[in-house]
């Protein structure tokens, strides 16, 4: 029976599907915790503390980069095979139906886009944190000005979005994952079979909707940090440190 | 009063299956806007016999959009621009003086070129040997309302049996996925008592049998339903991915 997860087609994308979804529950988690900085830095530390280098954090860590892994190396395998299923000739004038998402045709590249940026954000935040602890635990040099931060979350925010370049570059990510899940959530539910001629717009429009909340979410704890940090207004956490 | 119309032609030309394909140029004067967009095609190969060239292969049959069999991916669509409509259903009242109008064949893996724009559509019916019937011996005819059925599911049932099959869901593809195709036929038996009993083999039987074809995997774009020239929905292939995986998890 499992064999039908790398063997059939449906398959295959039903671990898409549920690797997706488990990726768009941890983004609504992410955006949650990260409101918490606005508020307060001692309550997002606090969370920082407790999802560090703590066995069931790590273990929660592993499960992720899982979760993370396999929708990507399933995501490349897939475009592969899809490639080669159109044929070695290719359409010489190509125009898409005006019912088709423009994402829908582009999750591959959106994926591209936001792997570079997991690439940049691990640094800027995991790097600095988890990471040292376990290099500390391990039995690795690390400085002691770097050990005294891994829980510091707030410093590494306010640290990262004092730069403009870091904002936009987190801004043009987060957009890339609006129009990611405003296709990816639906389809997700679509292959599980969840989905019917009733609830089909019911379905997509809850999709958008989550996903809007999801990446505003981000983009308003972004903001807020960049103009706090940049023109110095220093607002920030707006219930004290 | 009839309007006529001239136009510029690009067709696929390929000798064969195993013959390099290109594009040919063809210019026709005084197209009448009342013949179809296949008597257009009819009327360019005369010309070609009359030269003494090779005309153009493509397939039809019934030219009233019901067999199935007229196929063209015609400006970038398959069947043309105009939705819910096949090839020999679309007129050249719908282009305009001057087109250039390009004409491709079919392109997916599974669905190779044999000659021109025709192209084997042999995979769809290999699928349909795999499950896509009833096995059950029906006897006589019971009384219609022996096995009550709801309007809403046989309506359903019948939408997804106006599937011609003329394999344009898999020609839209990015993929080259066949689950329209796929998905309607599982549909039309599984939603009615008589195919239910065979449901969970028959979806198994089909998916296996597309996969092993080459047809590629769904990513739910929508283009195979948005080109449909019978409009059949998306929300067959949910239905499809149900069968299939309650089927596996049975296993």
């Amino acid at each position: 029976m499992s064999l039908f997860l790398t063997q059939s087609s449906i398959g295959r994308k039903l671990v898409m599907s549920i690797t997706g979804l488990f990726l768009i529950l941890f983004l609504t988690f992410h955006m949650c915790m990260n409101l918490v900085a606005i508020l307060s830095a001692e309550g997002y530390n606090a969370i920082c503390e407790f999802l560090g280098a703590n066995w069931y954090a790590l273990v929660g860590t592993a499960v992720l980069a899982a979760g993370f892994i396999i929708h990507i190396i399933y995501a490349f395998w897939l475009t592969v095979q899809n490639r080669a299923a159109r044929g070695a000739d290719r359409y010489a004038v190509v125009d898409k139906p005006k019912d088709v998402e423009w994402a829908s045709q582009n999750m591959l590249a959106l994926g591209i886009i936001m792997l570079a940026f997991l690439g940049l954000h691990l640094y800027h935040f995991w790097s600095k944190m988890q990471l040292v602890d376990l290099i500390e635990m391990a039995g690795g040099d690390v400085c002691s000005q770097a050990l005294e931060n891994t829980t510091n979350g707030f410093y590494h925010i306010v640290n990262t979005f004092s730069s403009p370049i870091n904002t936009l570059l987190y801004i043009i990510a987060l957009a890339a994952l609006w129009f990611h899940l405003s296709h990816g959530f639906w389809s997700a539910l679509q292959t599980i079979g969840f989905n019917n001629t009733t609830w089909f717009d019911r379905i997509k429009w809850i999709g958008r909707i989550w996903a809007t909340i999801v990446v505003l979410g981000f983009i308003v704890t972004i903001v807020m940090f960049f103009l706090d940090g940049f023109f110095g207004l220093n607002i920030l956490p707006l219930l004290g440190a | 009063m009839a309007k006529s119309i001239n136009i510029t032609l690009k067709v696929w030309r390929q000798k064969d299956a195993k013959s390099k394909g290109h594009f040919e140029t063809y210019h026709l004067e005084n197209i009448s806007t009342d013949s179809s967009f296949l008597e257009m095609l009819d009327i360019l190969n005369e010309k070609l016999v009359d030269e003494h060239k090779e005309p153009i292969a493509f397939d039809h049959d019934c030219r009233e959009g019901i067999c199935g069999m007229c196929s063209l991916y015609i400006n970038g669509h398959p069947h043309g621009y105009e939705s819910e409509v096949t090839t020999c259903q679309l007129h050249m009242r719908k282009f305009k003086d001057g087109d250039v109008i390009t004409v491709e064949p079919w392109r997916s893996r599974a669905f190779p070129v044999i000659r021109d724009l025709m192209v084997d559509r042999g995979a769809y019916d290999k699928i349909m040997q795999a499950g896509g019937y009833i096995s059950v011996n029906t006897g006589g005819t019971p009384d219609a309302n022996a096995i009550p059925i709801s309007k809403e599911i046989a309506d359903e049932a019948m939408d997804a049996a106006t599937c011609i099959g003329c394999g344009a869901c898999a020609a839209a593809c990015k993929n080259g996925s066949a689950m329209l195709f796929v998905s309607a036929k599982v549909s039309q038996l599984a939603l009615l008592p008589q195919g239910k009993l065979e449901a969970a083999r028959r979806a198994k039987a089909m998916v296996a049998k597309m996969d092993e074809l080459g047809f590629g995997n769904c990513t739910n774009t929508g283009a195979c339903a948005a080109e449909c020239p019978k409009s059949i929905s998306l929300s067959n292939i949910a239905r499809l991915n149900r069968e299939f995986l309650c089927a596996k998890l049975k296993d």
